[in-house]
């Protein structure tokens, strides 16, 4: 079986759970709703004030999210040790982190697509001028937070810490996404034309070497 | 064992002992039960020096064993004696420290790559997803195993272990009894050569006990190549062909390719019972 199909039906597995459980999701929503409107208090948003500062808190918002999203995403599969069910399959290895890739990706996407209506009233920022950079920046930043988060959820769930661990090793990997998307983030809000190649290349690039290296270390991320 | 209704109904079909040959029969020769290649489906397996440390503790020390296509082992001894690992090594869900194992079908050495395409494995845990339904999870794995028609595939599979009328329910609504049944019918599913069996009896019935007993009798007289560990005498043992005890990562006796199984066997149960007497 290729690697693009077996990740695909372990994809499709976990949407299927997921939204039939509907656990991880609702929670994570709430959660970064909560946390963006406790934001908000923090200061009184002027409009001018929201571009400089709302990009940062939009972004450790979405960061929270992924800690928390990301977190269960091997934590599932010790349940019943169905990890060995999948490594007995005859795939590549990199498809089960590639599927729950793919999974966390749009599980955030989904969040941060819910969390964005939110923060354009709270923070008075006109969103829909610039949704289409915007788009992308996040789906460029969010594939980094998937990608880490997922990679480091299958090392912290066999660690005896786990729930603490995936924090701790994630938040600093991930300081490089946070950086580079906040600061496109900010030029986009700033104005459209100022689309930062320098920070899209960036993440891009972040992306990749990630990608790349879960997929030589794949085989060994997943062993016990 | 408490059931539901709908599984009460199923089990008085299913589990009663006139009816056990004809449950048997058709995990047997269906497609999926993976019967069907005969003898020359069964793999032979030979680990040589496998040593595995899991920090300085030894789980296995210098095991050398050849295990011949279409026998059934029965691995005994202690808790930690390591039967779990040394199954583990043999459906390559853990490397050995040192040494290596070695797969062949026939004479011809199976690459590493194809031989997970060819074990099935019933571990200590049920390897099941408790959010998706039986058919789904068995369609799941059909699907990762690469085999045709997923769905004609699980469906065949649900029928031989009593579950087809709870093909559409959530395993975690099921009895442990239930679960462990499913869990024998996915390791089924993908016609393995090899059946490596981790206290599979666990959580059984006697009647569901018998089965298993019934199923590995004729898995094994197919040709399917069996590794089981298992604790003292129980249903499962008749099939067996040879029987090997583990102590302390070592291998202290072994019945041999045609020897009898039943002293190691016996040995093994009285330890167990002398074990379990004492305050």
């Amino acid at each position: 079986m290729t690697l693009a199909r077996a990740a695909g039906v372990i994809l499709a597995k976990e949407l299927r759970t997921e939204f039939r459980s509907r656990e991880l999701l609702g929670t994570t929503a709430v959660f970064v709703l909560i946390v963006i409107v406790l934001f908000s208090f923090t200061f009184n948003p002027t409009s001018s004030e929201s571009r400089r500062f709302g990009p940062g808190l939009l972004w450790l918002a979405f960061l929270f999210a992924g800690s928390l999203m990301l977190q269960s995403s091997f934590l599932r599969e010790q349940t019943n040790d169905t990890l060995a069910a999948l490594r007995l399959a005859p795939i590549d290895p990199f498809s089960i982190l590639a599927g729950k890739m793919a999974a966390n990706f749009l599980f955030l996407l989904l969040v941060e697509v819910i969390l964005l209506p939110v923060f354009a009233v709270l923070y008075n920022v006109a969103l829909l001028p610039v949704l289409g950079p915007l788009l992308l920046v996040l789906a460029l930043g969010t594939i980094g937070l998937a990608a880490t988060g997922t990679v480091f959820s299958a090392v912290a769930a066999q660690a005896r810490l786990r729930e603490l661990l995936l924090p701790l090793l994630l938040l600093p990997v991930l300081a490089p996404v946070l950086i580079a998307s906040t600061e496109a983030t900010i030029g986009i809000l700033r104005d459209p034309s100022e689309l930062s190649l320098v920070w899209l290349t960036f993440l891009a690039c972040f992306d990749v070497v990630f990608l790349t290296a879960a997929w030589m270390v794949g085989e060994y991320l997943l062993e016990e | 064992m408490r059931w539901s209704g709908v599984a009460r109904s199923n089990c008085c079909a299913i589990w009663s002992r006139a009816e056990l040959s004809r449950v048997s029969a058709p995990l047997a020769s269906s497609p999926n039960g993976g019967l069907g290649n005969g003898p020359a489906g069964g793999l032979r397996i030979q680990f040589s020096e496998v040593e595995k440390r899991y920090g300085m503790r030894f789980a296995l020390r210098g095991v050398n064993l050849a295990i011949a296509a279409g026998e059934c082992v029965a691995l005994v001894g202690h808790n930690g004696s390591g039967k779990t690992t040394l199954l583990k090594i043999a459906a390559q869900l853990t490397r050995p420290s040192r040494g290596k194992v070695s797969f062949f079908a026939g004479e011809n050495p199976i690459p590493p790559e194809e031989v997970k395409c060819r074990v099935g494995m019933v571990g200590h845990h049920t390897l099941l997803y408790e959010e998706l339904t039986a058919e789904e999870n068995l369609i799941f794995f059909a699907k990762l195993f690469g085999l045709a028609d997923p769905a004609e595939k699980a469906r065949q599979a649900l029928e031989p272990v009593g579950l087809a009328g709870r093909a559409a329910d959530l395993v975690r609504t099921f009895s442990r009894g239930m679960r462990q049944r499913l869990s024998i019918a996915r390791a089924l599913l993908a016609t393995p050569g090899l059946l490596l069996l981790d206290e599979a009896g666990t959580g059984l019935d006697p009647e569901g006990q018998h089965w298993l007993g019934a199923t590995i009798l004729r898995l094994r007289d197919s040709g399917c190549t069996i590794l089981m560990s298992t604790h003292g005498r129980n249903e499962t043992q008749g099939a067996v062909t040879r029987a090997i005890r583990l102590d302390g990562g070592k291998i202290t006796h072994d019945s041999g390719a045609g020897g009898n199984p039943n002293e190691v066997l016996v040995m093994a149960a009285v330890r167990d019972s002398g074990e379990e007497g004492q305050p």
